[in-house]
């Protein structure tokens, strides 16, 4: 089928569609460079740590949507299993804290059964799917619905907050501390420091960042290298062909959809790491909105069979950049949603302009 | 005689796929001329491109000695050119006679200025052009999905001659009938072009073919092979000749392009 | 799908005509439920609160419904409405502030609004329609760009200088009755302290309705539905029918803004203020109300007045649920049940009823 083709490409409709297949990176590198100028303190180590430690949990979201986009389905309730999880680890370590139970066990407890309750999601997303033939839109926006009330009705609307002091210091500690000519110490502020030296403290690495590149290292082999990725790229080129090649798409699919709510459900804990609080989610921060943003910008389509996490990784720190460019430069917060908007449509005429030459 | 239509060098190309190769032929009024080649031939994307589904890449096309261009089935069918697809080109959740009217819905006149869908006209005027093939449909009312392969081939047969073409293409227009049905569209056909109407047939059915063309064009590999009157061949002929006689290569023919 | 389509015994198709109807039995024993419960759910008041609430979902359910038909989405009706509230409530008080009077203001401001509104519905059927965008990615987009710009235009303050009259369309109804003297329409009568008053019909309600009314009747009878459906169901064979499927695509997705603007505007008139984000909760609640009506998301099916049934519904639900005491969480669970409902009953009874609905 493709026996012509190469032949008659010239050397620049090449170079367009390597400039196309790539063009999130490069736009990626040209804003870091624009903002650099707009932007106070934009090009900066701590800065840059900055984003990447608000991108994890979209980068959870937006993981587990890349897996569930690829089989050419959707997950619209990402963002409420993660406010469910969040809420209910909070609750739990608040309850265990309160009865004396010493931190590292009751976060420990909180947090575990959050991630086991949040397969619950998926396992009913998945059966609804494939047993029942509802579409994925549908059985998630239902199951969304659900995870959102349960968030509330837990929390009862605000909050939960009594943690212990530890929680936030964990999410939100470095792997390495620098006071220059100083000291150095690992995983914690070195001891001692009096207040106008912290100014002077330089953070490498925030733990968060070890924790997801290793999560997002095993999906990107996962998807690459296993017959599990495999698989899920062949049902989303074709459930049909997939299936009459004896792949279980049922299985398969639940196993992808289960996965999908235990990614939001740690992205849920994390949350609870990094602010120190569990919360719902509300409709207006259009998590799963921006997760699918994400992927779509990485390459993926939304027919499915396409796409892959470094795509998608990629998707995400190009928003992130955007979001903390713009604060930085002064801009309106209002234009990231603009912005967004923009880039998403960019990115599908892109993709389908130059449809796999290469 | 003058053609009814024809088709000058015509060319399309998909990416780097040439589908359609500088092919030539033409139809003249009354006259049926079957289309044949095998799969990946290029037939379907050649009688697209009279259909206005695509636009050529190159080549003309003249319609009554005129040369016109067809952009859109819009154009098509405003001059006066039907035609039946391979794949029906039916809307499922919709009924049989609103399939047939599609696009070209009759409508009437509520409260003086309102236009509305004249059902009761096109459910008549569709019940007539079904009979006419005399394939029986329970109840027009119903979404075609719930009809069978076979009724589904007539309510698009009967859309495609349903609105007076000058000129009727069919593509594969007897793939899911069973015998008698398929010799009752052999009859129409015949008497289409006793009529006047200029008919290009394309089937995998020799036999059929046979029974009903006045010539035969075939196509391989995107290319017009040969042309031959229909009393002047036969079967045999007509089969290598679509196959290929010399030796095939290692390509893979393209498949067909919908 | 079988053949066999009337070979079933009276008692069969009895419940299997029954069953396709769930919805609406749905509706009515949910009622009667919630009225048993709370005793006062449907008197006369209790349903004019339901009625003055329900606009928002009437309006941008109706807009889904058009657009889930062709088989695309529009997410961008919260904010399209949110957008139109805020443009809408800036316009009236700059016209007042202008010197312009009250009712005229409100005219003029509506007025503009709606040929503004219409742009991002413009914009969404273009990128769907000739850029080949999916429909959601392009609605997606646009949410976000018109959630951005209300954002900005919102900055500084709203609802300054709003004219009093605003309120009073907003939160007026279609007939008062002072019973025994006089009957008057859209106006409220001027009576005496004590005095009995009883209004009909919120006009946030009778306006949304008429749309509701019209187009009902446009997507059912008149060519341009049965283009909508042809081009849910299989948009070649509508192409190569002829239609214009790309013009028609773009006029479907500036209807669906159109409503989005209007209930942006309605809720100005409301509560006599703009926000950017007014219509965040409606969209959900209006995708769920067209597909517990039966819509498909794959298109080629869908119709307003079951639409309409699925409005009901939540707001039946949503009503008796605040009745009760619950606070509003417990909407979202059952919502989301009565969704994923209506879609396995919508599996388990195939349309073995004939007809396009």
């Amino acid at each position: 089928m493709n026996n012509n083709k190469n032949s008659t490409l010239s050397v620049s409709q090449r170079l367009q569609s390597i400039l196309a297949k790539n063009w999130a990176i490069l736009f990626t590198l040209i804003i870091i460079l624009i903002f650099s100028f707009t932007g106070k303190r934009f090009f900066q180590l701590a800065n840059f740590q900055n984003i990447l430690h608000l991108s994890t949990i979209y980068l959870l979201l937006t993981a587990s949507e890349t897996f569930v986009i690829i089989t050419g389905g959707i997950d619209l309730s990402v963002g409420f299993v993660m406010g469910l999880s969040s809420v209910l680890s909070a609750k739990i370590i608040e309850l265990l804290h309160a009865a004396n139970f010493p931190p590292a066990l009751s976060i420990s407890i909180g947090s575990i059964v959050a991630l086991i309750v949040c397969i619950i999601p998926g396992l009913i997303n998945g059966v609804l799917i494939t047993k029942y033939k509802v579409p994925p839109f549908i059985a998630t926006l239902g199951m969304m619905g659900i995870a959102n009330g349960m968030a509330l009705i837990i929390s009862e609307g605000f909050p939960v907050a009594y943690l212990p002091r530890v929680l936030p210091n964990i999410g939100n500690s470095y792997l390495i501390y620098i006071l220059p000519g100083k000291a150095i110490s690992f995983f914690s502020k070195p001891k001692g420091i009096a207040g106008e030296e912290i100014k002077e403290l330089i953070r490498i690495i925030p733990n968060s960042l070890i924790f997801i590149s290793i999560i997002i290292f095993i999906l990107w082999h996962i998807l690459k290298n296993t017959k599990f990725g495999q698989h899920t790229y062949a049902i989303g080129g074709s459930m049909d062909a997939a299936v009459r090649a004896g792949i279980n798409t049922n299985k398969h699919l639940i196993i992808i959809y289960v996965l999908s709510s235990f990614l939001a459900g740690l992205a849920g804990v994390f949350y609870v790491f990094q602010t120190g609080i569990g919360i719902y989610t509300s409709f207006g921060a259009m998590y799963e909105l921006l997760a699918i943003a994400g992927v779509v910008i990485g390459g993926a389509s939304l027919m499915g069979g396409k796409g892959g996490i470094i795509g998608s990784v990629i998707g995400v720190f190009l928003l992130g950049v955007i979001e903390n460019g713009l604060h930085l430069s002064g801009v309106d917060p209002f234009f990231r949603y603009i912005a967004v908007g923009l880039i998403l449509i960019v990115a599908v005429i892109i993709d389908q302009s130059f449809p796999d030459l290469l | 005689m003058e053609y009814l239509l024809e088709v000058k060098n015509l060319t399309k190309r998909f990416g780097g796929l040439v589908a359609v190769n500088n092919v030539s032929m033409g139809v003249k009024e009354g006259e049926v001329v079957g289309l044949l080649g095998d799969n990946g031939a290029g037939k379907s994307t050649l009688i697209k491109m009279v259909s206005g589904v695509y636009r050529p890449d190159g080549g003309k096309i003249f319609f009554m000695g005129k040369e016109v261009i067809i952009d859109s089935p819009m154009k098509a069918i405003s001059i006066a050119i039907e035609t039946l697809y391979q794949d029906l080109a039916l809307a499922e959740n919709l009924n049989a006679y609103s399939n047939i009217f599609l696009g070209r819905e009759k409508l009437k006149k509520v409260l003086k200025f309102i236009n509305v869908l004249d059902n009761d006209y096109m459910i008549k005027e569709s019940k007539g052009v079904l009979d006419r093939l005399e394939i029986e449909i329970p109840s027009l009312r119903n979404r075609i999905s719930m009809l069978s392969g076979g009724q589904r081939q007539a309510v698009a047969i009967s859309r495609s001659i349903y609105w007076n073409a000058k000129l009727l293409i069919m593509d594969e227009p007897t793939a899911a009938l069973g015998v008698t049905e398929q010799k009752k569209v052999l009859d129409l056909i015949r008497l289409l072009r006793s009529q006047g109407i200029g008919i290009i047939v394309i089937s995998h059915q020799l036999y059929d073919v046979f029974s009903v063309a006045d010539r035969l064009v075939i196509m391989r590999r995107g290319e017009k092979v040969a042309e031959r009157n229909i009393k002047e061949t036969n079967p045999d002929e007509i089969v290598s000749l679509i196959v290929g006689a010399e030796k095939v290569s290692e390509k893979i023919c393209p498949a067909d392009r919908d | 799908m079988s053949n066999m389509v009337t070979q079933r015994n009276g008692i069969h198709r009895f419940f299997l005509q029954l069953g396709s109807k769930w919805a609406i039995i749905f509706l009515i024993l949910g009622a009667i439920l919630f009225s048993i419960i709370s005793p006062g759910f449907l008197s006369f008041n209790g349903i004019q609160v339901i009625l003055i609430n329900s606009p928002f979902i009437l309006l941008l359910a109706l807009a889904e419904t058009f657009v889930i038909i062709t088989g695309g989405i529009d997410l961008s009706v919260g904010f399209v409405m949110g957008f139109a509230s805020v443009v809408s409530a800036k316009l009236i008080a700059l016209f007042v502030v202008m010197g312009m009077n009250d009712l005229f203001s409100i005219i003029t401001g509506i007025v503009i609004t709606l040929v503004i509104g219409i742009i991002p519905g413009f914009v969404n059927g273009v990128l769907v329609a000739r850029l080949k965008v999916p429909p959601f990615i392009a609605t997606f987009s646009m949410l976000g760009i018109t959630h951005g710009i209300s954002e900005l235009l919102i900055k500084g303050v709203v609802a300054k200088n709003m004219p009093v009259l605003a309120g009073k369309i907003g939160n007026g109804s279609l007939i008062y009755i002072v019973p025994g003297k006089t009957v008057s329409f859209f106006i409220k009568p001027l009576i005496q302290r004590g005095g009995n008053l009883i209004e009909i019909l919120p006009t946030v309600f009778v306006i949304p309705f008429i749309f509701i009314l019209i187009f009902a009747f446009i997507l059912k009878r008149t060519k341009f539905g049965q283009h909508t459906y042809a081009v849910g169901g299989n948009i070649d064979a509508a192409i190569r029918a002829g239609i214009d499927v790309k013009n028609h695509l773009i006029k479907i997705y500036m209807l669906s803004s159109l409503f989005a603007t209007i209930a942006g505007i309605l809720y100005v008139l409301r509560y006599i203020t703009g926000k950017a984000d007014a219509g965040t909760g409606f969209l959900l609640d209006g995708i769920v109300a067209v597909v517990i009506g039966g819509a498909s998301l794959y298109g080629g099916i869908g119709s307003v007045w079951k639409t309409i049934i699925g409005c009901f519904i939540i707001l039946v639900l949503e009503n008796g649920l605040r009745m009760l005491g619950f606070p509003t969480f417990y909407k979202y669970i059952l919502v989301g049940i009565v969704l994923i409902f209506a879609v396995l009953v919508d599996k388990l009874f195939p349309e073995l009823i004939h007809k396009e609905d």
